[in-house]
């Protein structure tokens, strides 16, 4: 289920060395075609490798330009559905077309903390050297997730 | 200045401990590590140089990638390790390390409760039964499930998330705990390299830049490996564009059993594989559809196939007759459907739907449809262009199950990967009954939590062998757990200093094999991909797939294979291997594609040679050896181990004795036989 660029929108993330789509895709597909030899559009990125797009839509969701989207496997799928996000900072929303017109939309939360808001250590303790070989994660005592079990259900302990 | 296409640029560095991967199991290791290392510096000035090397961009990288709709492994207030030890247990046909899943069980909750705090919505049910989305739930002002809020089970072990950005969300934390600097991102790793002086031990690993003329060295006493599982190593259902959509990311190459294998470690259990019944051509979750929804799956008839063939469960004692069976056993009485004429399987969302209406507001019931989607928007998005294409609205229009073609994992529904030292206080053997090559550890533990039998070598995740069921949040704290003991090794072999078995000349000339293959023979023929000097990664991953196909048991037979189908694969295979150092790279996306695909077909090789070894049919639904169609307990309750040899190219396979350290007649039905 392949993504594709959409020419009129694509700007090439405006001739920096890589694109948003580049950076992200996990798999390696996105390319910026820089002088168009490869697709007859200088400047702008294409799906170097479609039969192995996951369409897990990390690029679609990354793209500044929103100019990619996904045409579903046509090996598989028949023509005319539509699936498109838009995610923002806490939700993402998304807008579902049949291939017999009918819509639908949803809206859900993605995350509950400023993007970007992470402090990994701040209210976490320092954990001492001493303690390096005690069961468990530093965390431990703190987090509230340390499930100690009952002794008894270990049979040749 | 980055080197050319001929002649690549050569980077060195030396490190302490090396990270390959960037997935769950890679960020729990860094998160953990990089607080130790802090510790460590603040106590004794001395400062341990890490680094983490990741193939794509950790943001989106790995398994979660696409996000999640659901964390499978939550233990909870109200349940036991041992339950969990339990149920990973029969679920894999009673074959797995209870020392790993208790010890998983115990400190899995940490991680989660951490991904909350960072920002992961997470869904609670209310005082009054009713669930909340994670943004609502924080406006209902209902606590985090640290603080004793109740989260939404779709099942005794998952809670309901809005997981859309789980990994981007887990990978700011451990970005943040690594720094830039110790983070470099486009450099797949494929080749570990072990100590000059001593075999037995890891010394480093190499790579390159998939958008620099760049090859990578890296010197470590200590690598942890977790570059996930194996897809694509069968012919998948849908050939055409529809191959990317593996049911697992596509991207996992086998690249975490390949290396491992040739770097001597001892792999367990590679005969298993997950064979996923999940809704056709999209792939999408069914997990919520069945627990959380209540639909039922039915042939083509409408009869429920786990009902109408439930006496078939009875062939295999004691497995069968949990509360829930085994995954495998459930595809088992599917198969039987299909293979007689009664498909397609379907979902019944229809009724399942229909009867959830009954009690519900007309505000309730726009909540439920759109949980149904976001079900998948959170992590299957294609299978809502499957259903879009075809005009399915789940209310009014069931859709059909397939069971997939199969998959090599550790960390999800499936078991296979690489032996590992496990918890020294839960009771694990520190003998070993069978004969087992002599340079191997006896028992199961031998020192450093997570190390695998090459001294300095971890692993996390999928690479974990016999403990299934940890999942992404598993995964997270398997490789925190991994990071302290790595940490440990690093200060207990502070004098170590790593000396390679190769030079930097034949590690560069392995790994720029198939470029110089292409720069050599490119002009003999006309047409660039057809040439009898060289072969293109795509042509051999499809002669790969063919094989697995065909004779090892994948979707072509029904999962049917005996021994005299594995011996012709076992020469096709041995050719394909031979033939694996013609693959040609036109650039550096195919170089790319050329070493996974050769990870692939060691990890495919590993997969048949434990098959044949196993003289037996372990996981039915999942593969049958009609030669040896059943399940025997007398002869094969036992982990089946390999361990390769790089220079022979020959696999060594043996027997470990199977230990219970948790009573599992608990989960079987009175009086059953077991």
């Amino acid at each position: 289920m392949p993504t594709y660029v959409r020419t009129e929108k694509c700007d090439g993330c405006k001739g920096q060395d890589k694109t948003a789509c580049m950076y992200i895709c996990p798999h390696n597909l996105m390319k910026l075609d820089r002088d168009g030899s490869e697709t007859g559009h200088a400047m702008k990125a294409f799906n170097q490798e479609p039969e192995q797009c996951w369409e897990c839509y990390s690029c679609v969701k990354i793209c500044p330009q929103s100019a990619i989207e996904v045409r579903h496997y046509a090996d598989v799928v028949p023509l005319g559905g539509s699936v498109q996000p838009m995610r923002g900072s806490d939700s993402i929303m998304w807008t579902i077309k049949f291939r017999n017109g009918n819509m639908k939309r949803f809206k859900f939360p993605i995350r509950t903390t400023t993007e970007g808001s992470i402090d990994p250590y701040g209210n976490k303790p320092m954990p001492k050297m001493s303690e390096l070989t005690a069961e468990g994660v530093f965390t431990k005592d703190m987090m509230g997730g340390f499930r100690a079990g009952n002794p008894a259900e270990l049979i040749r302990k | 200045m980055s080197g050319t296409f001929d002649q690549p640029e050569i980077v060195h560095e030396e490190l302490d401990i090396l990270l390959i991967g960037g997935g769950m199991a890679c960020c729990g290791t860094a998160y953990e590590m990089m607080r130790w290392a802090e510790a460590l510096k603040a106590e004794t000035g001395k400062e341990l140089k890490i680094k983490l090397v990741d193939k794509a961009a950790m943001d989106r990288s790995g398994a979660v990638a696409q996000g999640l709709s659901a964390i499978n492994t939550y233990i909870g207030d109200k349940q036991d390790p041992a339950d969990y030890a339990r149920m990973v247990s029969n679920d894999l046909m009673g074959i797995t390390r209870d020392d790993l899943t208790y010890d998983l069980g115990r400190n899995v909750d940490d991680s989660v409760h951490l991904f909350e705090e960072w920002g992961l919505p997470i869904w609670k049910t209310d005082a009054d039964g009713v669930r909340h989305d994670g943004a609502e739930s924080i406006k209902e002002g209902l606590p985090l499930l640290k603080d004793g809020g109740q989260p939404v089970r779709s099942g005794k072990w998952q809670i309901m998330i809005n997981g859309e950005s789980y990994k981007w969300i887990v990978a700011e934390a451990a970005k943040k705990a690594l720094g830039l600097d110790r983070i470099q991102e486009r450099v797949f790793i494929v080749h570990l390299i072990n100590d000059k002086n001593d075999p037995s031990r890891i010394a480093g690993a190499a790579g390159f830049s998939v958008r620099e003329n760049k090859i990578y060295i890296y010197k470590a006493k200590a690598v942890m490996l977790a570059a996930g599982g194996c897809v694509n190593l069968f012919r998948p259902r849908s050939v055409g564009e529809g191959q990317g959509r593996a049911w697992y990311p596509v991207w996992n190459a086998g690249s975490t059993y390949a290396m491992a294998a040739e770097a001597g470690a001892e792999l367990t259990l590679m005969e298993n594989r997950f064979v996923p019944a999940r809704f056709k051509d999209g792939y999408g979750p069914v997990g919520a559809w069945f627990l959380l929804f209540k639909a039922q799956a039915t042939n083509a008839y409408g009869e429920n196939y786990m009902v109408k063939n439930k006496e078939m469960l009875n062939d295999y004692p004691p497995y069968g007759q949990a509360a829930v069976p085994a995954s495998c056993l459930r595809n088992h009485l599917m198969l039987k459907e299909m293979k007689e004429g009664r498909g397609p399987i379907y979902m019944d969302t229809v009724t399942a739907l229909a009867k959830l209406r009954e009690t519900l507001t007309p505000k309730e019931v726009k909540h439920l449809e759109a949980e149904a989607w976001e079900d998948f928007l959170d992590m299957c998005i294609g299978q809502c262009g499957v259903w879009v294409g075809e005009n399915i609205e789940p209310e009014k229009k069931m859709s059909e199950l397939m069971p997939t073609e199969p998959y090599l994992l550790g960390s999800h529904s499936g078991c296979c990967g690489i032996w590992v030292s496990g918890p020294t206080d839960v009771g694990a053997p520190t003998t070993e009954e069978y004969e087992v090559p002599a340079h191997l550890p006896k028992g199961w533990n031998w020192g450093y939590r997570s190390m695998t039998t090459v001294n300095g070598l971890f692993t996390a995740g999928d690479g974990v062998g016999a403990s299934g069921h940890k999942f992404s949040s598993g995964s997270h704290t398997e490789g925190r757990l991994a990071a302290k003991s790595m940490v440990k090794y690093v200060l207990d072999n502070a004098d170590y200093v790593p000396e390679m078995e190769e030079t930097n000349e034949q590690i560069a000339e392995a790994i720029w094999k198939p470029v110089r293959n292409f720069l050599e023979f490119k002009d003999y023929t006309t047409a660039i991909d057809v040439n009898p000097n060289y072969i293109t990664p795509k042509m051999l991953q499809f002669r790969l797939q063919k094989i697995m196909d065909e004779y090892v048991a994948g979707v072509a037979t029904y999962y049917n294979t005996n021994d005299k189908m594995l011996a012709v694969a076992e020469e096709k295979l041995e050719m394909l291997k031979e033939d694996s150092r013609k693959m040609r790279a036109k650039d550096l996306h195919e170089l790319l594609r050329a070493w996974e695909n050769y990870h692939r077909i060691l990890t495919a090789e590993a997969h048949m040679k434990h098959i044949q070894f196993r003289e037996e049919s372990r996981y039915p639904g999942f593969y049958y050896r009609t030669d040896k169609n059943f399940v025997d307990e007398e002869n094969w309750h036992c982990f089946v181990n390999s361990i390769y040899d790089k220079n022979t190219h020959k696999w060594t396979c043996f027997k470990r004795k199977h230990v219970d350290l948790v009573d599992k007649s608990k989960l079987f039905k009175a009086g059953a036989p077991h």
